[in-house]
């Protein structure tokens, strides 16, 4: 369908569907629902250096129209993942990108490093936004000095398509984007969860066991067209709008605040058929409105 | 096993005690094949709550080619479960997780459960006497109207009951009820219910070196071990509820008794 792909610099998309780290395991998790090779791309589960066990139970809380999650980033580490997920997903036919997180720069670094000779794999995304993680994290995405000196340390070692997450948790998220094209990144993919927190008041205590956690959900879907918006205006490299997208409508929504393309995270876990769903509807759309390709849609707020 | 996301139909919904509901539902086409102690996704309507809910599998009928869930209304999701009108069509993601290992491994087994814990415990029976094997059943509540369906159960085998309040059966929690003075009656044993209640099980059926497997109740949200949230501690570090049990053989678990 030659009208749904999009670019997002070098990287082709079948059309602008992904799916968000963290929600979409491996893709496997999700083959029996739907033919997973029919997304744009897959966003695998974070993955850093080292193995990490993650938070304790209880990492997840319900909430209005939302859920908060404190996973932590549990993942079996990059060796891992090269020698036992890799050979397992590479053939899929849609973008396998891999979302790095790590606790300091040379984590990212080196995780970068691993990743850039797996051939089969196009892009990256920089996760500098993860709210549940004690280092790291989410500290390098709330600082433009943080953001640009790790975006700055992998793009020397990574030449594939890097796209950096950015954190909703900050005063103006257009300074951290601006900062992080300025020191080459080919996207920004934007918003990672919003800083929550939720209480059990019977129990008087926390219902995470982090305390707080991170939102996502319908619940966030306003405040992530919002940043959106904000930073269609503010850089020129491609933007990823990710946040509550739940249905074909929301997805467009993204793409006319200035989304290239949209990550679908939480509507995986409520119907796990969604994105191919979200890929229909995206084309039902453009033929209901003669549009010849998705990427007119781009920015096309009418204001 | 492949899992399916089905639109299945309301056959019947019917109040147990005060506080569950049994749901029964049935397919235009065969139901899946579905092992004891295997979950399934239910969708509740968006607008009340975002996750579906998991329930264990209560029942399965080849003939009537119906699944029944025994499900305890505790929150908004369970309670628009327990609003479904016959006819009603409901989302349901099946069959999900690890069931129990029956297959092959126990000649008299003792099925333990607490409160709605004996949900899974009646597919599970129904499944052991249809191999020629009789099972016993151990159930403990707070008070009689926690025990849930006996009559189905006493179909399928012997049933003993415990509760606190001595209101029916034995006074006290499962694991002091008589039947278990002697324990070498029973080569294994399957428990479901809170985890206190599958604590102390544990710890008894390690004492009395026999085969456990319990099977445990963790939030979740996706249902298919991809958001990481249903997490347990085991040997092998934390494990997704919903894809690598719910059912663990005691062995498995660092429960440190």
């Amino acid at each position: 369908m030659e009208q749904l792909k999009t670019n997002i610099g070098n990287l082709q998309l079948k059309n602008p569907v992904m799916t968000a780290s963290g929600t979409f395991g491996y893709g496997t998790e999700y083959a029996d629902f739907f033919d997973i090779a029919k997304l744009g791309g897959i966003l695998v589960k974070g993955t850093t250096l080292h193995r990490r066990e993650g938070n304790p139970y209880p990492r997840m809380a319900e909430t209005p129209s939302g859920m908060l999650n404190a996973v932590g980033l549990q993942n079996k580490g990059v060796d891992y993942f090269v020698e036992n997920i890799y050979p397992t997903i590479k053939d899929i036919d849609t973008n396998i990108i891999v979302n790095v997180s790590g606790s300091c720069i040379d984590d990212y670094v080196q995780t970068a490093e691993i990743i850039n000779h797996l051939d089969k794999i196009p892009a990256i995304e920089l996760n500098i936004s993860c709210p549940n993680v004690k280092q790291g994290g989410m500290a390098f995405g709330v600082t433009t000095q943080g953001a640009s000196e790790v975006v700055k340390a992998v793009r020397r070692v990574y030449d594939k398509t890097l796209i950096v997450k950015l954190s909703p948790n900050v005063t103006d998220i257009t300074e951290i984007a601006k900062a992080v094209e300025a020191q080459g990144a080919d996207s920004v993919s934007l918003i990672n969860t919003l800083l929550g927190m939720a209480i059990d008041s019977e129990r008087r205590k926390p219902v995470l066991s982090t305390i707080t956690g991170g939102l996502s959900g319908p619940a966030v879907k306003p405040i992530a067209l919002r940043m959106v918006w904000q930073t269609y205006k503010a850089v020129k490299i491609p933007i990823v709008g990710i946040g509550g997208i739940m249905t074909a409508a929301d997805a467009i929504e993204f793409l006319l605040a200035g989304a290239t393309a949209i990550e679908v995270g939480t509507a995986n876990f409520i119907d796990p058929a969604v994105c191919s769903k979200i890929v229909d509807g995206i084309a039902d759309y453009l033929n209901r409105h003669n549009i010849p390709s998705v990427k007119d849609l781009i920015g096309a707020l009418e204001v | 096993m492949k899992k399916y996301q089905l639109d299945l139909i309301v056959v019947d919904n019917v109040m147990v005690g005060n506080s569950a509901t049994l749901l029964t539902l049935t397919h235009s086409e065969p139901l899946p094949e579905m092992i004891a102690g295997q979950f399934a996704e239910l969708q509740v309507d968006k607008a009340k709550v975002l996750l579906r809910r998991p329930i264990s599998i209560h029942n399965v009928d080849k003939t009537t080619n119906t699944v029944e869930f025994l499900i305890q209304i505790v929150g908004e999701g369970t309670k628009e479960l327990a609003n479904l009108k016959k006819g009603d069509s409901l989302n349901v993601l099946l069959p999900l997780g690890n069931g129990f290992g029956y297959a092959g491994t126990t000649q008299s087994p003792l099925l333990i459960g607490g409160g709605v814990g004996v949900a899974p415990l009646l597919h599970l029976g129904k499944e052991l006497k249809s191999r020629g094997i009789t099972p016993t059943f151990l159930f403990g509540g707070r008070s009689k109207e926690h025990l849930l369906r006996l009559e189905s159960f006493e179909a399928v085998g012997k049933v003993y009951v415990t509760t606190e309040d001595a209101s029916l059966g034995e006074k006290g929690f499962v694991t002091n009820h008589s039947l278990l003075i002697d324990g070498d009656n029973y080569d294994k044993i399957f428990a479901c219910g809170p985890t206190p209640m599958l604590k102390a099980v544990a710890a008894w059926a390690k004492e009395h070196e026999i085969a456990c497997e319990v099977s445990l109740e963790h939030k979740m949200a996706c249902g298919i071990g991809a958001c990481l949230c249903c997490v347990e501690n085991t040997e092998e570090g934390n494990v997704c509820v919903c894809k690598e049990g719910p059912v663990f053989s005691i062995d498995k678990l660092l429960w440190n008794n």
